[in-house]
């Protein structure tokens, strides 16, 4: 006979906490967070720069103290955590299949399920980087991991790929560390991270950005002793000619996100080919009933600050969903969100405008840099939000906030699409 | 210290050569400059164990491969190696390649290889669906079969050092000399007494012989590029799909691995570099670009990871299995390119054949065929993998996310014989580091692992050699 | 003299244009909200950052820390030696004091993670 759980929350980090306290605060007090780390807080626990929390708490905090916020309410709460506890498939009726070291291998049904397993790094392999393959090439992540929660620095003599935020943190700590960084490059001529961590993390220390340039070439059969980086032209193609070699013993990977969608497989749900992350309608509910998602593992985000509102909403939907609440007390009035004019996706992919009493946030990202735009979300009866942007980035989330009384005004398809001045 | 035979290479068919002479009363050492075993061509090919319709009959390359095919049900039994028979596919483009397919299959026949057919394109799309559009016909081989490369070497090293066969790494050969009874052979570690010496140095094979013989061949590494997608890319093919072979090898393969993932490849360049084991941007665009040529669909979005190896391509165009001529007690085992990993089980028959002509040969009562792999509780059936994790915890902790491998596998891989004791070796025993992220979340524990084994700070801990 | 500053004061990143006349700053355009100008009148006369790192417990792991407050830009490094040489007993948590007035700065570098 299996275990029983009202709500299964797949993962401890901030998406996670965040759902639990949410729906626990709606009344479902039956829930159990699954926690494949012996701790919780997920990757908060190596970000331990600060930044984080601005939008939440009003203060900046490092990443361990905002884990740290959630997990007091989670442990105010009694909700169950189970660290150690990796889960290995989701079943379309939420049975889940968890291991531990400290229960075995179990089969546990839930009533709802909320998807918080947040998202890895694109390892070198799928960046299709020729070359030897040697010791000293990390991934961003797992070298932020080795230092601060291990002590162990990688390496000296630094290049990094990628201009995500982690790459750019990772460039400041291992400086700080006494490593000597001595480019960051980045493929798109814009950066991947945000704004604030360009001054801040190379800025500050002189660390070149070399936007349009990637690395071409890796030397070095066992141990790393250099790459050789060139600029790319605007389909990303190498420019023969402007090859440069520079010696080092550790490249870092900072080239983009992927949400980690393979439990989300699984359980047979449909995955969005643009964010990688699982389809869902304004309740953040996937295509399988009564399974949620949040976090990283739907979309990748910049702020963890979006992240733990997000988990809010999926963890008070999921409680409703668990209560029975809001079912098939209303006709569905389904329209479809369109990632529009310079608009890459958007989240959700459908609103029920009949069955949602909550704002409505609709977050995207944009395909280009755009200046002195305007974001609109327009439907069959024309514009309902028009929101002025001085600029707009691909590597910085938007997130326009539809009030519920506007709700009603919306026919046919919603519309979300950039208005130009273009750079 | 003497031995009655020293195995220089411990590659696949040094591995295959020493677990088959240890079933005799033999002091056999295998020698390997790296620090594992499978550290060279026999870590980067193609994994499959090909059925044996392309090799000229007559030549040692036709027999072998004939024989090692079916050899691999035994074996795969016997020392708990992945394999399935999946069978393969040559497929052609029009009506005036057939004649081609047709003489494949007449050369196979010839060669022994049972069941062989050509399939017409309905036929042939009803196998494989995702066969390109352009295919016209191909050839069906339901004997070519799929194997762990790595496990397949490793389970050979590991049954032969249960035999007591020996091992010295991280020892690089540096010369040979002829004695009264046999040889010396000098490495960067000790010197050692040999009465036989086997080489199966794949490519410095002709280096080594050079030592002591007069030359008579010479090998030229032939690099080939791979890419290797997803398991989620896994059921693109249910079989191997070739294309027509030429005379610099049997094409891009598109091909299941037994552990779900697509492997493509490989390229063929001739190199004078014997290290050059680096994918070049022009070889993976080869790969990508003819892959797609025999089979449709390939989500190249989803690939994690790509690598190149080193074909040990002789200059005789075939195997190059004897004793010397003139330097008695001196074999080769050399020019081991494809199909040299389906081969290697019948190699080392045919070594054993050669060393009972020098020394008498005498069964051990004791020799123990059976090899017990370390447990992989990811495919086990539910009920057998709750049993395990009760016995043993640490089976439980997941560290290894991507493939599911637990704290368990990984200590079994670091304190078994011939254990890992690098970040490489874990990955090849075991496969944490082997999925989609390539290692990114698991490495920090390995590396911690790794380095409480071996008493050593996280900056000793290697990823290879 | 003008100078061109991107606002580090929240996410936002606002691309501010100060107007400067003997190291004083006289006007700041282009901010979105009364940090981007603080920021820019700090920024430009005596810049100041928060320092993030680790020190090493008696446990041999290392402990994630934080300047209590903002450090002058040209102390990070001095603060970074006072950082290293620190040594934290464990258990300890948020708040402790991990070194005390950090390279002579006033500022105390404090604990970011409960460890135990």
């Amino acid at each position: 006979m299996a275990e029983k759980t009202a709500l299964a929350i797949i993962g401890g980090g901030p998406a996670g906490l965040a759902a639990a306290a949410a729906a626990y605060d709606c009344g479902i007090t039956d829930i159990t967070i699954f926690e494949r780390d012996n701790e919780l807080g997920g990757i908060l626990n190596q970000c331990i720069h600060n930044g984080f929390g601005l939008h939440t708490f009003g203060e900046e905090l490092t990443g361990p103290e905002y884990a740290a916020r959630f997990i007091e309410k989670v442990k105010e709460r009694g909700i169950c955590c189970e660290t150690g506890s990796m889960v290995l498939s989701i079943s379309p009726d939420r049975e889940i299949t968890v291991v531990s070291k400290a229960k075995g291998l179990r089969v546990i049904q839930a009533d709802a399920v909320i998807l918080a397993m947040g998202c890895r790094e694109r390892p070198r392999g799928a960046l299709n980087i020729p070359g030897f393959r040697p010791q000293g090439i990390y991934t961003a992540g797992t070298a932020q991991k080795l230092v601060n929660c291990e002590g162990f620095l990688p390496g000296k003599e630094v290049v990094i790929l990628g201009s995500g935020d982690i790459g750019l943190i990772m460039a400041r700590r291992m400086t700080l560390e006494g490593a000597h960084v001595k480019a960051v490059a980045e493929l798109m001529p814009y950066s991947g991270g945000l704004k604030r961590n360009i001054v801040q993390c190379l800025d500050d220390y002189k660390i070149p950005l070399l936007l349009s340039h990637t690395v071409v070439d890796i030397k070095g059969k066992r141990k790393l002793e250099g790459v050789t980086i060139a600029e790319v032209d605007a389909t990303s193609t190498p420019i023969p000619g402007t090859e440069q070699y520079y010696e080092c013993d550790t490249l870092l990977l900072s080239c983009g996100l992927i949400p980690e969608n393979e439990l989300t497989l699984t359980a047979g749900i449909k995955i969005n080919g643009m964010t990688n992350g699982p389809e869902v309608d304004d309740r953040l509910t996937t295509s399988a009933e009564g399974i949620f998602a949040c976090g990283n593992v739907l979309h990748v985000h910049d702020l963890v600050d979006f992240v733990s509102e997000e988990a809010g909403r999926a963890g008070r939907n999921a409680a409703r969903f668990i209560s029975g609440e809001g079912a098939k007390e209303h006709e569905p009035d389904i329209h479809r969100v369109i990632a529009g004019n310079g608009v890459r996706y958007t989240v959700p992919c459908t609103v029920d405008t009949a069955n949602t009493d909550e704002e409505l946030h609709i977050r995207f990202r944009v395909r280009n840099v755009y200046k002195g735009c305007t974001i609109t979300v327009s439907t069959g009866d024309g514009v309902i939000v028009s929101k002025k942007k001085r600029i707009t980035v691909p590597s910085e989330m938007e997130d326009v906030i539809i009030k519920p009384d506007k709700l009603g005004a919306i026919t046919g398809d919603i519309t979300v699409s950039i208005e130009e001045g273009r750079v | 210290m003497k031995y009655d035979a020293v195995i220089i290479g411990a590659g696949v068919v040094g591995c295959a050569a020493a677990r088959e002479l240890s079933r005799y009363e033999l002091k056999i050492l295998v020698i390997d400059r790296e620090s594992d075993v499978c550290e060279g061509t026999s870590k980067a090919n193609s994994a499959i164990i090909h059925a044996g319709f392309d090799a000229e009959p007559g030549t040692l390359k036709a027999k072998l491969n004939v024989q090692g095919n079916a050899l691999m049900d035994r074996l795969s039994d016997e020392l708990d190696i992945p394999f399935k028979r999946v069978g393969a596919m040559v497929v052609c483009y029009g009506d005036d390649e057939l004649p081609k397919l047709r003489n494949l299959l007449e050369r196979g026949e010839t060669n022994g290889v049972k069941g062989l057919k050509i399939l017409n394109r309905d036929d042939a799309l009803a196998l494989e669906p995702n066969l390109a559009d352009e295919v016209y016909a191909a050839l069906y081989a339901p004997t070519s079969g799929i194997v762990c490369p790595f496990e397949m070497t490793l389970a050979f090293a590991e049954n032969a050092y249960m035999n007591d066969a020996e091992f010295m790494l991280s020892a690089e050969v540096t010369g040979i000399e002829k004695t009264a009874d046999g040889f010396t052979v000098k490495t960067t570690k000790d010197d050692v007494e040999a009465g036989i010496v086997i080489n199966c140095a794949g490519v410095y094979a002709d280096r080594i012989h050079d030592m002591v013989c007069e030359p008579s061949f010479s090998v030229t590494p032939r690099r080939g590029e791979y890419l290797l997608l997803d398991r989620n890319a896994g059921k693109t093919v249910g079989c191997t799909i070739f294309q027509l072979p030429t005379k610099m090898g049997k094409g891009i393969l598109v091909s299941p691995t037994v552990h779900g993932n697509l492997l493509l490849g490989p390229t063929a360049d001739d190199t004078d570099d014997r290290e050059f084991t680096a994918t070049t941007r022009d070889g993976l665009d080869s790969v990508k670009k003819k892959s797609a040529l025999s089979v449709k669909n390939i989500p190249y979005g989803q690939v994690i990871t790509s690598f190149s190896g080193l074909r040990a391509t002789g200059s005789t165009g075939d195997f190059i299995i004897r004793e010397d001529e003139k330097i008695k007690g001196f074999i080769d085992a050399a020019g081991i390119e494809s199909p040299g990993l389906t081969s290697a089980p019948a190699i080392a028959l045919y070594i054993k054949d050669i060393v009972s002509g020098i020394l008498p040969l005498r069964e051990k009562a004791d020799f123990d065929p059976i090899r017990k792999g370390i447990p992989k509780l990811a495919s086990m059936p539910a009920e057998e993998r709750a049993e395990l994790i009760r016995q043993r915890p640490d089976y439980g902790q997941i560290v290894c996310r991507c493939e599911q491998i637990s704290e368990g596998e990984i200590l079994d891989s670091i304190e078994r014989p011939l254990g890992a004791t690098t970040l490489d070796g874990v990955k090849r025993r075991v496969r944490a580091g082997m999925g989609r992220c390539q290692a990114g979340f698991c490495s920090p524990k390995v590396i911690d692992m790794l380095a409480k084994k071996q008493g050593i700070s996280y900056g000793g801990v290697k990823k290879n050699g | 003299m003008t100078r061109e500053l991107i606002c580090i004061g929240c996410p936002m990143g606002c691309e501010l244009t100060a107007e400067v006349e003997d190291g004083k700053v006289i006007s700041v355009t282009g901010n979105t909200c009364g940090v981007g100008k603080k920021y820019a009148e700090t920024e430009i006369t005596a810049p100041v950052r928060t320092v993030t790192s680790t020190v090493m417990s008696d446990k041999g792991k290392p402990v994630p820390v934080k300047s209590a407050g903002a450090v002058p830009k040209d102390k990070i490094f001095d603060v970074m030696k006072d950082i290293k040489s620190a040594v934290v007993t464990l258990p300890v948590k948020i708040g402790d004091v991990a070194v005390t007035d950090a390279a002579g700065t006033g500022v105390d570098i404090i604990v970011t993670k409960e460890s135990f």
